[in-house]
């Protein structure tokens, strides 16, 4: 084994075998990660896909800070169950704008990618304060604490500062979306409020959590389930054959 | 002078950190800054104490283990509090009652998962790495760690980087990448503490009296510098503000996912393999008495297994919209893997030749060797749940969750077991552990409460994987979500039951070395300039 014997000097040498690891170590990633930022083909263009409006923005990150992600996923594989049990398979465009995906690993729940529309407001709110008045079998934790989580001023200036971010990483947030955000914020939950959707199409604009003269995290993180999935027309997309 | 500049550097901290508790914008900011302010002003008042004494030379011909004592402790300790959370959340999941109406905003599943897999991954096993390294690294290097107090700033940062996590994860702080939840604060804190830990790691190596760096020494040099790059990458992020918890990781959607997994992934494969098999090529032929098996299969799976593992990542991402020639490319080489994690797994069992029959008379190498079939069988079983078919049963199951816990449970849990079993009584210079029938006890209660968990999770997981695919001759769906849920209660009943005995062993141990510190017979000192080539 000639080659073999020539590992001493690999081995009586520290920096060289330092070395030596680290660019052996980085090869696969560089394969696999460098040409999804450039190949034309890895994020389909779809009709449809907007930024965050701030309400949802505020939803998401609820379900961030509650780990909804480690029970339930938001990725459709195209097998013929999924997609019957949960609706169309979800395309690489529908998480372009989630820092970070949110696809999960496991589903101790069921498939969140399409939630949006399929129960009612109320179904949510009974569902989240009592999972087990609504699905008997659920092992989901209650969240109904949310409901006297009320939403001021000050959070709606922090999704602000997030979207302030998002700009700079490329999300297209208009001047004016990023002004009238902390205003967005709160007119999302008012049905005769300004409407949001001029900004945000399809955004969804009503009181969701059904108490009257506050805004809580119970609204926003509703405003945010029932929106997951509902942003591409699935009537009219056409997939790319050679994807 | 050196002392007072530390004295202002440390009041600096505390300054600096008191201004920003009082423009935290968020709780589990506030809370950061309190134990930044904490664990300056602790580490001021022991500067400050010691000033003007005469400071004792360090004799470079002995071996620095007090950091490699404090880890030992710590890993026991850390152990015990992340097994017992994982316990609890098992429970959760099979009596939702146990997530309290009170403490809804605190120890939800949702909450105390990631602090479960944190304390066991990182504190757990990080400081089992850490400890066993410094150990190592001294004794096959023949030479006293560098840096001086360097190595205590890892152990010591390393600690205050998982109270960091744990407060966070528990106050509701994270980026939201599984296994990289802490926010950008306790990130660059992690980076700064990993970075001496790689100084003091190769400083040590460089000022070796031995030609050769020992094999277990390769594998602690390429998991050290891999997670750096892994922790680097995936938790780029942009702070919302300097002054909150909160920030913006940079990748996005796809991207997001695939430099998720790649990191994901190689904290199995560099975390809980490469550094872990570091401590195996130490401890096993040291318990065993007996040379490494084949040096040549040491050099040939070494390189294959660093350079395969890190393209493994796609397999987490079968069938989503990642697109194929990622995933292709992710199996292949996941099955690949199979077999330079089977050439570790043959040098470590084989080093056992014409020592086979200490099965029977040492329960230390028996956890030793449990450890390694463990991570025989954990290596067959990733390649083939990597194969997209069986993936395309097994993802989103228990199955997922079998997996990575006879990996961890059965490989990293009993090889560390082994290592500190083997290390307390050399560390506090006993002649021998306090009781080798209770080393037995564990052996025994940790294997069982394993196969409890591995064959409940097998057995949840195919099943709803079948279930969830049923469909009957009129070609609806056989069974609702819920259905499926309910069908798993039993099993988790079991599942919570083998975490309970993995528990119970696990503090068995923590009283057994307890006892061996405090009442075993002490050996007698080893001279001086002890510090002679291991191998």
């Amino acid at each position: 084994m000639g080659i073999l014997d020539h590992h001493k000097k690999i081995e009586t040498h520290a920096t060289l075998l330092l070395v030596l690891s680290f660019l052996v170590v980085t090869i696969g990633g560089i394969v696999q990660i460098v040409p999804l930022f450039y190949l034309d083909n890895t994020i389909e263009k779809v009709e449809g896909m907007r930024p965050y409006s701030p309400l949802e923005i505020k939803g998401r990150e609820i379900y961030l800070r509650e780990g909804c992600y480690v029970c339930h996923s938001q990725m459709i594989r195209p097998m013929r169950d999924e997609v019957e049990r949960y609706g169309h398979y979800s395309l690489a465009a529908e998480s372009m704008y989630d820092h970070p995906f949110q696809w999960g690993s496991k589903r101790t729940g069921p498939d969140l990618a399409r939630l949006g529309g399929r129960y009612s407001d109320d179904w949510h709110v009974q569902h989240m304060i009592d999972p087990r008045a609504v699905v008997p079998e659920s092992i989901m934790p209650s969240y109904g604490y949310m409901m006297n989580r009320v939403l001021t001023r000050e959070h709606a200036e922090h999704v602000q500062d997030i979207m302030r971010v998002y700009r700079v990483l490329g999300h297209p947030y208009t001047d004016e979306m990023i002004d009238r955000a902390v205003d967005d914020f709160f007119a999302q939950v008012d049905e005769f409020g300004d409407p949001v959707a001029d900004r945000y199409p399809g955004a969804q604009q009503r009181n969701f959590d059904g108490q009257e003269g506050r805004v809580t995290e119970m609204d926003a993180i509703i405003a945010y389930m029932q929106m997951l999935g509902t942003l591409v027309d699935f009537e009219t997309f056409v997939p790319v054959a050679n994807r | 002078m050196w002392d007072y500049i530390k004295l202002a550097v440390l009041g600096l901290i505390v300054v600096i950190a008191a201004i920003a508790a009082s423009m935290a914008r968020d709780l589990p900011y506030l809370v950061h800054m309190l134990v930044i302010i904490l664990a300056a002003a602790v580490t001021f008042i022991w500067v400050i104490r010691r000033i003007g004494e005469p400071v004792p030379v360090a004799n470079q011909n002995e071996y620095m283990d007090g950091p490699v004592r404090y880890g030992v402790i710590a890993t026991a300790f850390w152990g015990v509090v992340g097994f017992l959370v994982g316990v609890v959340i098992a429970f959760q999941l099979a009596w939702p009652e146990l997530n309290f109406e009170w403490a809804q905003g605190y120890l939800n599943f949702g909450r105390l998962r990631p602090l479960h897999t944190s304390a066991v991954i990182f504190a757990f096993g990080g400081n089992a790495l850490i400890a066993s390294a410094f150990y190592v690294v001294q004794r096959t290097s023949a030479a006293r760690l560098w840096g001086g107090g360097l190595s205590w700033f890892v152990f010591w940062g390393y600690q205050v980087f998982i109270v960091m996590a744990a407060t966070g994860y528990v106050l509701g702080s994270t980026q939201g990448n599984e296994y990289a939840e802490p926010e950008w604060l306790t990130d660059l804190w992690l980076t700064i503490v990993w970075v001496a830990f790689l100084l003091v790691f190769m400083g040590t190596i460089i000022k070796r009296r031995e030609p050769h760096i020992y094999v277990a020494n390769w594998f602690y040099m390429a998991f050290i510098i891999t997670v750096a790059m892994l922790h680097l990458v995936n938790n780029l992020a942009i702070p919302v503000s300097v002054f909150g918890s909160k920030s913006v990781p940079v990748w996005s959607g796809v991207q997001s996912a695939m430099i998720q997994w790649w990191y994901g992934h190689n904290a199995v494969g560099f975390f809980l393999t490469a550094g872990f098999l570091g401590m195996m090529y130490y401890f096993i032929p040291k318990q065993a008495e007996r040379p490494v098996y084949s040096y040549k299969l040491s050099i040939m799976h070494f390189w294959a297994l660093i350079f395969l593992y890190i393209w493994a990542g796609p397999h987490h991402l079968h069938y989503t919209a990642l697109p194929d020639w990622a995933q292709t490319l992710g199996m292949t080489f996941s099955i690949m893997l199979w077999m330079p994690s089977w050439g570790g797994m043959i040098n470590g069992l084989m080093t056992l030749s014409g020592a086979w029959d200490k099965l029977r008379t040492d329960p230390i190498i028996r956890m030793m060797v449990v450890a390694v079939g463990f991570y025989g069988m954990a290596t067959f079983e990733g390649p083939m749940m990597s194969i997209k078919a069986v993936n395309s049963l097994s993802h989103y199951t228990d199955w997922t969750i079998g997996h990575v816990h006879s990996g961890a449970l059965g490989w990293n849990g009993m090889i560390t077991f082994g290592m500190l079993y083997y290390l307390v009584p050399k560390l506090w210079q006993r002649q021998g552990l306090y009781s080798l029938r209770l080393v037995s006890w564990h052996f025994w209660l940790a294997t069982i409460g394993i196969v409890l968990y591995a064959a409940s999770m097998w057995v949840t997981g195919i099943m709803e994987g079948l279930m969830w695919r049923e469909v009957d001759a009129q070609g609806f769906l056989v069974n609702s979500f819920a259905d499926t849920v309910a069908a798993k209660f039993p099993m988790y009943v079991v599942r919570g039951l083998g975490g309970v005995l993995f528990l119970a062993g696990a503090v068995i141990m923590c009283y057994n070395l307890w006892k061996t510190v405090t009442s075993s017979p002490a050996r007698k000192p080893a001279p001086a300039a002890s510090a002679v080539p291991a191998e």
